[in-house]
């Protein structure tokens, strides 16, 4: 008897709370777009949030209100942009894929003005009067970028540079905020040659702490048949609308600053 | 209303027994979500809400329908029950009806259901406040204030753990004791500070 009850009670209070939240969840169902769950399925997942929104999530979001375009996760591949495309019925506009690229090619080579011990990060490092590094605008060689990277495409070189894997890059932007020097832009894969120095000290200042940095020549603004490099403020600047990556400049460029990207 | 009542439940709930650093109740959020302040409020907030909710229903369940049926010994199994439905109920409601605040919680409501905090504030309600079966005067109040006052206590804890190791975040700390084990080296410290309050017996 005792038994019963117990069964009863246990029983029909399980059954009671079956009951109750079956008509709740019809009375509080929320109304979800079948299309954000989709959108969640073939976004990377990685929550970078390079598109300016909080997460994947919030992208799937506000792409189904509207308020980002299409290809506006920079992370995902031109396929999945077809498909994201093709979900929400808009066309895609191409856009060819960008890498970070670093515009410092000191590393081990540039001089140091002291020896830091503290933590080991860029961040931190660059508080201390801007770096150990004795020029002012060369990459501290901690790694913060490496970190930074969500995908895992930045490693450090033996000459204390970071290298950025060209395939596993996703240009989410993400290393060019973290680095305290602004050394990475995102330049696009159509242009192989870039400028590998920030330095805009004088020719003189640059060769005393760095045999690799823009030593401003203008050997390579006479060089260029485009118009397409400049050296301001004694930095070679390249206008990536003029450039035809014919790479006269680099075959000019005395201390091998203007590179071609491997 | 007995004022001196409530004070001690407040103090006695919030230090003397917190329910995480004396109890040791809940401590898988305590590691687990406390690197981030703002995350670990809203994960308080949220167990704060449900062990308040909790505890009255669990009391209105024992009263009416445990000890009616001579059923006491089912307290745990039922109560459970209770909690589950509860928390599921909650958020139900929330999603319809405030959505910013569903946001808020994020995932953390739904993790509650199996937090054992709520179950050890429902158990230690009860444990205090029926003698031999009968509830005290009073009873029903007390459990509603206990229970708010556990949250309370949870949310003291867990800022207190979550301003700590946000600041360790900038701090050089050897590789092997980075994250976990240096959380259980504090949350021991804090642990034993707290120990302060009722002092050792041995």
């Amino acid at each position: 008897m005792e038994i019963l009850i117990a069964v009863l009670v246990l029983g029909s209070l399980g059954f009671l709370f079956g009951i109750g939240l079956a008509v709740a969840s019809k009375k509080f169902n929320v109304q979800v777009d079948p299309k954000l769950e989709q959108l969640q399925h073939l976004l990377p997942g990685s929550n970078c949030g390079a598109c300016g929104n909080p997460g994947c999530f919030g992208f799937a979001e506000s792409l189904l209100s509207g308020k980002s375009a299409v290809n506006g996760c920079r992370v995902c591949s031109d396929e999945v942009k077809e498909k994201i495309a093709g979900i929400m019925g808009l066309a895609l506009e191409k856009q060819t894929k960008k890498i970070a690229t670093l515009h410092c090619n000191g590393g081990l080579r540039v001089k140091d003005k002291y020896i830091y011990n503290g933590i080991s990060d860029c961040v931190a490092a660059n508080l201390v009067l801007g770096g150990q590094k004795a020029c002012v605008f060369a990459c501290l060689g901690f790694g913060t970028c490496q970190k930074a990277c969500p995908f895992g495409a930045i490693s450090m070189s033996a000459e204390g540079l970071p290298v950025v894997d060209k395939v596993k890059c996703r240009s989410c932007n993400k290393c060019v905020l973290a680095c305290p020097k602004k050394l990475f832009s995102l330049v696009s894969v159509s242009f192989s040659v870039y400028v590998a120095c920030s330095s805009h000290d004088m020719g003189r200042d640059v060769k005393a702490v760095c045999p690799v940095g823009c030593i401003a020549c203008k050997l390579c603004e006479k060089a260029c048949k485009f118009d397409a490099i400049h050296v301001i403020d004694n930095l070679a600047v390249i206008d990536y609308h003029k450039c035809t990556s014919c790479k006269e400049c680099v075959k000019v460029c005395p201390s091998k600053t203007i590179r071609i990207r491997e | 209303m007995n004022i001196q009542e409530y004070l001690s439940i407040f103090i006695s709930s919030v230090f003397i027994y917190n329910v995480i650093l004396s109890r040791f109740l809940g401590l898988c959020p305590f590691v687990a979500i406390s690197k981030n302040t703002r995350q670990a409020f809203a994960m308080s907030a949220a167990v704060t809400f449900v062990i308040t909710a909790s505890s009255v229903v669990t009391w209105l369940i024992y009263r009416f329908l445990l000890l009616p049926f001579n059923l006491a010994y089912l307290r745990t199994l039922s109560f459970v029950l209770v909690i589950a439905a509860l928390v599921q109920l909650i958020e139900m409601v929330i999603r319809k009806t405030s959505p910013a605040l569903y946001r808020a919680f994020g995932i953390y409501l739904t993790l509650i259901t199996t937090n054992c905090a709520v179950l050890g504030a429902a158990v230690l309600n009860i444990d205090m406040f029926f003698v031999n079966g009968r509830a005290i005067s009073g009873s029903f109040y007390y459990s509603l204030f206990q229970g708010f006052c556990m949250g309370l206590g949870y949310t003291l804890a867990m800022l207190i753990m979550s301003g700590i190791r946000e600041r360790l975040e900038l701090c050089n700390v050897p590789k092997p004791l980075r994250d976990f084990p240096l959380a259980f080296i504090i949350a021991s410290v804090l642990s034993l500070s707290f120990m302060g309050f009722s002092g050792f017996k041995f």
